[in-house]
C-alpha cells in the first residue's frame, strides 16, 4: 500500500471527502517538490505548443526566405529581432520549427506510448493469469526481443516498409511492450492466489471479470508510472529516427531533423544544431523528473526502471 | 551449477534462433523481397528471373530454413555493393565498433561508480545533489546531441579533438565520452541506490561495531555486496552501448559496424544489414550469458533458481 493510500485511509471521511483529501494531498507534495514542477512546466509548455502552434509561432515554419538565410540568434551581431533563434540555412525561422516540432514530437511519441502499453498490459495479464503455455510464448518473444539492440532493428524495419507516421508509431510501440508486460506479470502472479480473488471465483466470476474487474485496477499505478518514463524514451528514439532520415520527412518540421541539418553547418553556424537538442534535452528532463516523482509515490518498488 | 549455466545456454541458443528469424522477416516485411533487392529499373521478367533464383517462390519455411542453414555457416550472402561476403564486411569493422564499445564502457564505470558510492555515502551533501543532477542531465541527452554538441566545443571551437574517423587515442575520445554518457548516468544512480540498500543492513553496523575503520566497512564489505546488482546492468547496458554506437558512430563517421549498417540500409544493401543486425545481437546475448554465469559466482544465491 502506497503511503499515500495510507494517508488518504487516515483520514476517517467519506468516499468523495477522502478522494478530494487525497487530491489535495498529491497537489501539496508537488508543490514541495522543485524537480517535478519543473518537469510539470516542461510538459505543459511542450503540449500546449504543440496545441496552438499557429498561435505562438512567429513565422511560417516552412517557408523559405533566402536572403534571411542563416541568421544568428538575437544576441550576436547580425541577429534580426524578429528571428529569436535565427534562422536556418533556408531563411526558416528557428523558433517557429521548434514550436512545430513539438507536434510531431509528441504525436508520435504519446500514439507509440499509448500503443506498446495497452500490447504491453493486455500480454502481461494474459500471462500471468494464465500462465503456463501461454506465459512461456510470451515471455520467450520478450527475451528474443531484448536480445536486440533494437534501435538497429527498428531502422531496418522503418527502411524497409517506409518512413510514414503509420510506421513510426507501430515500430516504435513494438519497441516498448516488454517492460509493461514483465510489470504486470510480476504483479498478477502475486495477486491472482489473494483471498479477494479467490473469492470473486468463488461467486462465479468469470476469468475476464477477474481479469478486468479486479485484477487490471491493480495494476494501474506501476503502469502510469511506466508510461511517463517511456515517453522520456520514445522521444529521443523519434528524434533519432529524424536525424538518421527516417522520420517524418520534410518539409514537416522535427527537431531530429532540425538536428541534422544543422550538423551541416556546425562550423559556421552553432545556433542550428544546438537549440533543436536543447529543447530535447529539457522536455526528456522535465519527463524523468515528473516520472521519478510519480513513482516515488505511486510505486517505490520501480526504483529500478 | 551445472545444471543452471546449461539452462542458460539452451536458453541462449533459443534466443539465437528467434534472432535468426527476425532478421530473416525484415526482408519479407513488404511481402516481396525481390522487389526490394532489384535495381529500380529492373524489367518486370528480370524480377521474375531473380525471384526465381533467389528461391523466393519457395514456401516461407522453406526459405527460412535455407537462411537458418547459411546463417550457421556464416552464409548471409553477398553485399550487392561490394560484390563481397556480407559477413566478412561486418567483421572486418567489428574491431572498430569493440574499440569504442569497450572504451565507452570503461569510461562510464570509472566515473559512474566513485560518484555513486560518495552520493550514497554523503547523502543528501551537495556532492551528492551534484552527482545525481550530473546523472539525471546525462540520462536526458540524446546521444546524437550531445556527440554534435562536443564536438562544437572540442573540435570546433577548442581543436583539442579531431572531430571524425578513427586512428589514434584522440579520435577515440570524443565518440567514447558520448556513447558512454548514458550508461554512466544510469550505472551512478543504481551504484547509489544498491549502495544505499547494503549500508542499512544489519552486517554493515557489525562491521562498524568491531572498530573497523569507515573506509574498510565501505570499499571491502559495502562496495562488494553493492557491485552485485551493478553487474547485471552492465550486461545490459551493453544493448544500449551497441544500440547507441549506431547514432555514435554516425555522427563521428567512426568506421564501425554500426555505421556500415546504417549505410547498407541507405543502399539498400540487405546482406549486410541482415548480417550486422544478427552478429551485434549474437554478441549481445554471448555477453550476457557470460555475465549471468560471471554472477553465480558473485552472488551464490541465485544457483538455487
Amino acid at each position: 500500500m502506497s503511503t499515500l493510500e495510507h494517508a488518504a485511509k487516515s483520514f476517517e471521511f467519506s468516499g468523495e471527502d477522502r478522494r478530494v483529501a487525497r487530491w489535495r494531498k498529491i497537489l501539496q507534495k508537488l508543490r514541495e517538490n522543485k524537480g517535478a514542477m519543473f518537469g510539470l512546466a516542461m510538459v505543459l509548455a511542450v503540449i500546449l505548443s504543440a496545441i496552438f502552434a499557429p498561435l505562438l509561432s512567429p513565422h511560417d515554419p516552412i517557408l523559405q526566405d533566402v536572403e534571411k538565410r542563416l541568421l544568428p540568434p538575437v544576441w550576436q551581431t547580425g541577429g534580426d529581432p524578429s528571428f529569436l533563434l535565427g534562422t536556418d540555412h533556408l531563411g526558416r525561422d528557428i523558433v517557429s520549427r521548434l514550436i512545430y516540432g513539438a507536434r510531431i514530437s509528441i504525436v508520435v511519441s504519446v500514439s507509440a506510448v499509448v500503443f506498446s502499453a495497452i500490447l504491453g498490459t493486455l500480454i502481461g495479464l494474459l500471462s500471468g493469469f494464465y500462465g503456463g503455455n501461454v506465459d512461456n510464448i510470451f515471455m520467450r518473444i520478450a527475451d528474443v526481443q531484448l536480445a536486440f539492440p533494437f534501435i538497429l532493428l527498428a531502422i531496418a524495419i522503418i527502411a524497409v516498409l517506409g518512413p510514414n507516421l503509420q510506421n513510426i508509431i507501430i515500430v516504435m510501440g513494438i519497441t516498448g511492450w516488454v517492460i509493461y508486460a514483465r510489470v504486470v506479470r510480476a504483479e498478477i502472479l502475486s495477486l491472482r492466489e489473494k483471498e479477494f480473488i479467490t473469492s470473486v471465483r468463488a461467486l462465479g466470476g468469470s476469468n475476464g471479470r477477474i481479469i478486468f474487474n479486479h485484477l487490471f485496477p491493480n495494476v494501474v499505478p506501476p503502469i502510469i508510472v511506466i508510461i511517463t518514463l517511456e515517453m522520456a524514451r520514445m522521444i529521443i528514439m523519434e528524434a533519432a529516427l529524424s536525424f538518421l532520415g527516417l522520420g517524418i520527412q520534410p518539409p514537416t518540421p522535427t527537431w531530429g531533423g532540425m538536428l541534422a541539418d544543422g550538423r551541416v553547418y556546425l562550423a559556421t553556424s552553432w545556433w542550428l544544431a544546438t537549440f533543436p537538442g536543447l529543447v530535447i534535452m529539457l522536455v526528456v528532463l522535465g519527463i524523468n523528473l515528473l516520472g521519478n516523482w510519480l513513482r516515488d509515490i505511486l510505486d517505490p518498488r520501480l526504483t529500478q526502471l | 551449477m551445472k545444471f543452471y549455466i546449461l539452462k542458460r545456454l539452451f536458453h541462449s541458443i533459443f534466443v539465437l534462433v528467434g534472432i535468426s528469424l527476425v532478421v530473416f522477416i525484415i526482408l519479407h516485411l513488404t511481402g516481396d523481397p525481390a522487389a526490394l533487392l532489384m535495381p529500380m529499373d529492373a524489367t518486370p521478367e528480370q524480377v521474375a528471373q531473380f525471384r526465381k533464383e533467389m528461391g523466393f517462390t519457395d514456401p516461407l519455411i522453406v526459405q527460412y530454413g535455407r537462411f537458418f542453414k547459411g546463417t550457421l555457416h556464416g552464409d548471409f550472402g553477398l553485399s550487392f555493393r561490394h560484390s563481397q561476403p556480407a559477413l566478412d564486411l561486418v567483421l572486418e569493422r567489428m574491431p572498430a565498433t569493440i574499440q569504442l564499445t569497450a572504451a565507452a564502457m570503461v569510461i562510464a564505470l570509472i566515473i559512474a561508480i566513485p560518484v555513486g558510492i560518495l552520493s550514497a555515502v554523503r547523502r543528501n551533501t551537495i556532492l551528492d545533489h551534484i552527482g545525481m543532477t550530473g546523472a539525471l542531465l546525462g540520462q536526458s541527452t540524446p546521444v546524437f546531441w550531445l556527440g554534435i554538441m562536443l564536438i562544437l566545443i572540442f573540435s570546433v571551437t577548442l581543436q583539442w579533438f579531431p572531430s571524425s574517423g578513427r586512428g589514434n587515442i584522440w579520435n577515440l575520445v570524443l565518440p567514447a565520452v558520448t556513447l558512454g554518457m548514458f550508461t554512466m548516468a544510469r550505472t551512478a544512480r543504481m551504484m547509489r541506490s544498491s549502495m544505499l540498500e547494503v549500508l542499512g543492513q544489519e552486517y554493515m553496523k557489525t562491521a562498524m561495531a568491531k572498530g573497523l575503520s569507515p573506509r574498510m566497512v565501505i570499499l571491502k564489505h559495502a562496495m562488494k555486496n553493492a557491485l552485485i546488482p551493478v553487474v547485471t546492468i552492465v550486461g545490459m547496458e551493453l544493448g544500449t552501448l551497441l544500440g547507441g554506437a549506431v547514432i555514435t558512430e554516425t555522427v563521428f563517421a567512426w568506421p564501425g559496424v554500426g555505421r556500415l549498417a546504417v549505410q547498407a540500409i541507405y543502399n539498400r544493401d540487405y546482406p549486410v544489414v541482415q548480417a550486422a543486425v544478427f552478429i551485434l545481437a549474437t554478441i549481445f546475448v554471448l555477453v550476457n550469458l557470460g555475465v549471468d554465469i560471471l554472477y553465480t559466482y558473485l552472488d551464490p544465491r541465485v544457483k538455487l533458481e
